[in-house]
């Protein structure tokens, strides 16, 4: 069935207040860090001091002797992985890196990654229990950056790495984990046919999803092996099934329950504490609260890539593009897995062009793992090729949008990774952006306006839903999916829609993994769109089978039942003239008419509808210190249909931000030791509230014919035109052109003002 | 991390005694926005932690002969919400006024940002230019010395074992004195300043300067009092030639390093930059106190 | 290690309680008395999850040592609704969607709390500046705003009937 007619539609499209909210304002909502259980002891992780140092012995006999030290862990407690790719987070994870990124083996391959663990009493005796850990290392030269750690001569981080999607297979291991490539038409013979070619390198630097929430788990296993995680994740199932590999424990032993989930932007789509504490809890017989602190995020937790892009654009002087073309180098941190996959799909797919060119490295270096960051590959690649668009059009002098526009992918449209769109709302989001009152508002001196253009797929996907009548005609919906932004409201929304009663008769209920069937992450904006589908599915089979009571208890056929805004009636005057039966009365006598009245769906969603994004930011600088002002900021986005309006807006405004602070301030900063001296948010700076104008949001609704509502995924693109839009608004504003992120003031006064400071005699 | 006690003396020769007769380190806490993060961090490993705060007196503003005397472990919010503190030295308010959050406010203390001694520390360079006094209680009785005279290096003071600051005088302010300070930070809050100035002047009716005092944070291991700076001023009024050899000297005087926070190019840029824009409230505000 | 003693009003209630000198008061609040809406984001005092009131003073509670609450009065997240009845900042946090993960509202709402206690009539620019020091990552901070100045209205409108 399909609700895609908007007028229709009583409450999918408001803005009820969320059915999390008391208890998130009142402080009683549980996250990960919140829960206790009797008999609970606290365990900490001893990290690497090194970014990459062989690891000769641990001596943990100090520290077991310490009392109130209840179980320590090493290497040696965990099972040996094999290298399969599992399908359980957000992208593919080897296994085996996995496991070896939870507890090293053999080598640290980064400053903080963890080389033993202990529980103990308090935390105070757990900290002191590490301290007595006495580790051998042998340091090895390091490698940081994604080119110095493509050089032959580059310090080795695997030697069973060797590059994949290379003919030959190479003989000599390599920290280019893989190349990929993706063409369309004849690059060369595009080129030849431009009039005009662009040719530009541009990098960004690593940054974190700062999630405000610690990594935060309890683990409890039992004597016979079963066992309660209670954690915040993304994914309570993903949490199951890598701990189960990791651990080498029965998947139906683990009970896994979805705390609060404190931010995540696909920064919890995969388990670092989860097993330490799962081995822990083993060996002491007790519960083990594990929380990061954030030091240790920093340190030891997944950012996203930093990159180098070098674009190549070829057009004609009325800006018609005829060849494009990109390399992108990503690090991938100590294990093969930068999206770089995902950023050279996204790099041009906003667009029609004939001849397109893309290739992409994946590197490690002696950095955390990378983990995924909100459309993770596609921001990197799109502040390249979106600051690129911009001199292309300044050197042509059109207007940005119109260069756009004039070459913008629409139905019909073959990208260059393979699909053919359809139902996409590119086109529609960059003709907003002109119309908006922003896009016309004129500028004041050391003002500037950029814009820009983003994409991301948007993912489908396994979901299970089950919605249940109650005795009392209330509604439970119970889902799988960690409500990060207010999805549970969502997916009450949709239930109460298709039943069609009172929104606040329907509770939503993320279950743990017993008791609903298996959901993927919540991650590549797919809650809304393949959580809404099952829960939409399964509502709809509930209406059937109340049609069914109804026909029992009128003692006609199902087919002459109707039902509508909650209630059963004869579908015509033919089935007999009986009084509409509402869900209260039929889930009174459900008893007697066969049974509790529920519904359970499990699916695997095709058909996430994409999603693109076009952004206008005006910006004012000080050109004595280089300090960037955001004025005023709009995106403009292709959400479908909004379901609840208030949080489609919310992850634009959110996404905006965090594109913001990659754009002006924030990056990793390491010595020359490859230790991280900013691991915390005095020097890892986040935009705060004062950074931030209100940011204004135009929904534009392509609605996805996939989905039961027209829904396609919101949360991700807002975060892949920010950096270049603000690149481009800075470099409309001083006429300068930063090609190096983030755009922090020593970078910008250096580029103003490249004048040496003589020295101190005048 | 070795035994930790607490002691929350409730007078000023308890906590000398206790100072002074400490056997391991021993931190003061005041506002305890540095100290705990260096607890917690491991950056410092005290074995015993003196809190001030219970000593009479050591919370709370008072004026004396149209000067101030400013309980040493005195919260930030506190002074801002000093009216007549706020009118006599807005400089010293406004740089005390940005150390942290407004979190950061209810808590941090002029004792403890001097004590803390980083170059950086935002209460320090308009307090240097304002000419305070920090009164120093001791083993041997108490003493008076300038600001400027506590910090000798990062995270090292003058103050001899068993010595804290119980207070902070002002001077009551000349007609036509006034104050300000300014910081550049990367972001609009919540930033260690990557360089800071603090002007005191005096000027005459005509608006001349007749007296001055610059200060200069971050931009060297301790905060500065740059000579030159006040040199440019003295005489003149703030014309061109005046701003000039005002960025020139502020400049001049910067020994900075390269930092996660900034490159020595910037911070002696701006130097310059802040030097100029803070002179000029200064001046501004100094003219309009008759 | 002995531990202190410590006896302190919080949320209008008489408390006491043992904690060692290294403990913050964050941690007493969490560990020691379950009162675990204030959050940890940081430790460092940069992220004002932790927001608490005492003595009438916006603070981190990180910042602070358990003993130090010795006879003070402390207000937490928890203390803020009345029974059922939430005050004017939690429910206009409800109807601008104001949070989404919701780990940092307790500490803004908190901050906001104070805000309006010392500035019943705040700007959009003070109100940004006085929220600084609490770090939210989902919403961009905009309708926050919208929703502790839409509560600072409906409080100054209260108190003039």
């Amino acid at each position: 069935m399909s609700y895609l007619t908007k007028e229709e539609l009583k409450i999918v499209g408001s803005r009820p207040i969320r059915p999390d909210g008391v208890d998130k304002v009142t402080g009683r909502a549980s996250f990960g860090a919140d829960l206790s259980m009797p008999g609970m002891i606290w365990g900490k992780v001893k990290r690497s001091p090194h970014a990459h140092a062989r690891i000769l012995s641990i001596n943990t006999e100090k520290a077991a002797a310490l009392p109130g030290v209840k179980a320590i862990i090493t290497r040696a407690d965990f099972p040996d992985v094999p290298p399969e790719k599992a399908y359980i987070g957000e992208a593919p994870a080897n296994l085996r890196d996995l496991s070896r990124n939870c507890m090293a083996k053999g080598k640290a391959l980064y400053e903080g990654h963890a080389v033993a663990a202990v529980a103990a009493v308090s935390p105070a005796v757990a900290e002191r229990a590490l301290d007595l850990i006495e580790v051998e290392y042998e340091v090895l030269p390091h490698v940081m950056d994604v080119e110095a750690a493509m050089a032959s001569d580059a310090p080795l981080l695997h030697d069973d790495v060797f590059t994949v999607g290379v003919d030959p297979k190479p003989q000599k291991p390599s920290n280019i984990a893989k190349v990929v490539r993706f063409a369309k038409g004849d690059i060369e013979a595009g080129f030849a046919e431009a009039e005009v070619v662009i040719e530009r390198r541009y990098t960004t630097k690593p940054v974190h999803q700062a999630y405000i929430e610690p990594h935060a788990c309890v683990v409890a296993v039992a004597a016979d092996g079963q066992c309660t995680i209670w954690s915040s994740s993304q994914g309570q199932f993903m949490v199951r099934g890598y701990t189960s590999r990791i651990v080498g424990a029965d998947i139906a032993d683990i009970r896994a329950i979805p705390a609060e989930i404190g931010g995540g932007f696909g920064g919890k789509t995969i388990v670092y504490l989860e097993p330490l504490a799962y081995m822990l809890s083993k060996k002491s017989g007790r519960p083990v609260k594990m929380v990061m602190s954030r030091e240790e995020v920093f340190r030891a937790s997944g950012p996203t890539s930093g990159g180098v892009i070098e674009v190549k654009l070829g057009a004609k002087r009325d800006g018609t593009l005829v060849a494009t073309q990109v390399v992108l180098k990503y690090q991938a941190g100590a294990f093969p897995g930068s999206p770089v996959n995902q950023g050279s799909m996204c790099a041009f797919a906003a667009y029609d062009v004939p001849n397109v060119l893309v290739t992409g490295y994946d590197v490690v270096c002696n950095r955390p793992k990378v983990a995924a960051y909100r459309a993770p590959g596609s921001p990197i690649a799109a502040f390249g090729v979106e600051s690129c668009m911009d001199e292309l059009a300044r050197e042509l002098k059109l207007d940005p949008l119109a260069l756009r526009a004039k070459n913008a992918a629409k139905d019909g449209t073959k990208a260059a990774h393979g699909p053919t769109w359809a139902n996409i709302g590119y086109i529609n989001t960059v003709e907003a952006a002109r119309q908006t009152e922003h896009y016309k508002t004129p500028l004041g001196p050391n003002q500037g306006r950029g814009v820009a253009s983003g994409f991301w797929f948007n993912a489908g996907g396994e979901s299970s839903a089950a919605v249940h009548v109650n005795e009392d005609g209330t509604v439970t919906v119970t889902e799988g999916h960690p409500d990060i932004g207010g999805s549970r409201a969502s997916m009450a929304m949709m239930v109460a829609e298709v039943l069609g009663v009172p929104y606040d008769r329907v509770r939503p209920v993320v279950g743990d993994t017993t008791a609903i069937g298996f959901s993927a992450v919540t991650g590549g904006s797919r809650v809304t769109f393949a959580g809404g589908m099952a829960v939409t599915r399964a509502t709809e089979r509930v209406v059937d089978e109340l049609k069914k009571r109804a026909a029992i208890t009128w003692d006609i056929s199902p087919e002459a039942v109707e039902w509508k805004e909650g209630q059963a009636f004869p579908a015509g005057p033919n089935a007999g003239s009986f009084e509409p039966l509402s869900l209260g009365d039929l889930a009174a006598k459900a008893a007697k008419t066969g049974g509790p009245i529920s519904a359970e769906v499990q699916l695997n969603a095709q058909g996430a509808g994409p999603g693109f994004a076009t952004h206008i930011c005006d910006v004012e600088i000080d050109r004595e210190t280089g300090f960037v002002k955001i004025l005023r900021y709009t995106a403009v986005q292709d959400v479908g249909r909004a379901i609840h309006p208030a949080y489609v807006e919310g992850q634009m405004q959110g996404g905006v931000a965090q594109g913001v602070g990659w754009a002006l301030n924030e990056e990793y900063i390491y010595d020359q030791n490859g230790r991280l001296e900013n691991p915390g948010f005095l020097d890892y700076r986040v935009p705060v509230a004062s950074d931030m104008p209100m940011i204004e949001t135009v929904m534009v609704e392509v609605p996805n014919p996939r989905h039961p509502f027209g829904a396609r995924g919101v949360g991700e693109v807002p975060i892949v035109p920010p950096m270049a839009t603000v690149a481009n608004a800075i470099a409309d504003a001083i006429g300068i052109r930063l090609r190096d992120l983030p755009m922090s003031p020593p970078r910008l006064l250096a580029a103003l003002d490249p004048e040496p400071i003589r020295a101190a005699a005048e | 991390m070795p035994t930790l006690s607490y002691a929350a003396p409730t007078s000023i020769d308890e906590a000398v005694g206790i100072l002074a007769g400490s056997k391991g380190l021993a931190k003061v806490l005041s506002g305890g926005t540095d100290l705990l993060v260096q607890l917690r961090s491991g950056r410092t490993r005290p074995e015993l932690i003196v809190d001030t705060k219970r000593i009479p007196g050591i919370i709370g503003i008072r004026e004396e002969n149209g000067g101030f005397v400013i309980g040493a472990a005195t919260p930030g919010a506190v002074l801002s919400d000093h009216e007549a503190l706020v009118a006599a030295y807005p400089g010293v308010v406004e740089g005390v006024d940005l150390i942290g959050s407004t979190q950061i406010q209810g808590r941090a203390s002029l004792a403890g940002n001097l004590c803390n001694a980083s170059p950086a520390a935002d209460s320090v360079p308009a307090m240097i230019a304002s000419r305070a006094i920090a009164v120093i209680a001791g083993p041997e009785g108490r003493r008076e010395a300038p600001v400027e005279t506590i910090v000798t290096g990062p995270g090292q003071t003058s103050l001899k074992k068993g010595e804290f600051i119980v207070e902070f005088r002002l001077p009551k302010p000349k007609p036509r004195q006034s104050d300000a300070y300014l910081r550049f930070i990367p972001r609009t809050e919540m930033d260690i300043a990557v360089v800071g100035c603090g002007v005191n002047v005096t000027l005459d009716e005509g608006g001349a300067c007749t007296d001055a005092r610059v200060s200069l944070g971050a931009v060297a291991p301790t905060p500065l009092v740059v000579e030159e700076a006040a040199q440019a001023l003295i005489g003149h009024k703030l014309d061109e030639a005046t701003l000039a050899r005002l960025d020139a000297a502020a400049r001049r005087a910067c020994k900075p390093i390269n930092d996660k926070r900034g490159t020595i190019e910037f911070r002696v840029k701006v130097a310059g930059v802040l030097a100029r824009r803070v002179a000029a409230i200064a001046f501004e505000r100094a003219a309009a106190r008759a | 290690m002995s531990k202190h003693h410590v006896s302190a009003t919080i949320n209008g209630e008489p408390m006491e309680f043992l904690c060692e000198p290294q403990q913050t008061l964050l941690d007493v609040l969490r560990d020691e008395l379950l009162l675990t809406g204030s959050k940890e984001g940081c430790s460092s005092g940069d992220c004002g999850a932790c927001s608490v009131i005492v003595d009438g003073r916006l603070v981190c509670s990180c910042l602070m040592l358990g003993v130090e609450a010795n006879g003070r009065l402390i207000q937490t997240i928890e203390g803020l609704a009345e029974g059922d009845k939430l005050h004017p900042v939690q429910q206009k946090f409800l109807e601008h969607a104001a949070l989404q993960c919701g780990f940092c509202t307790p500490g803004l709402i908190v901050a906001a709390k104070a805000l309006i206690d010392e500035n019943p009539d705040p700007t959009e620019e003070e109100a940004r500046y006085w929220l600084a020091g609490n770090l939210c990552r989902c919403t961009g901070y905009d309708k926050v705003i919208r929703a502790v100045l839409d509560a600072a209205a409906e409080m100054r409108a209260e108190a003039a009937q």
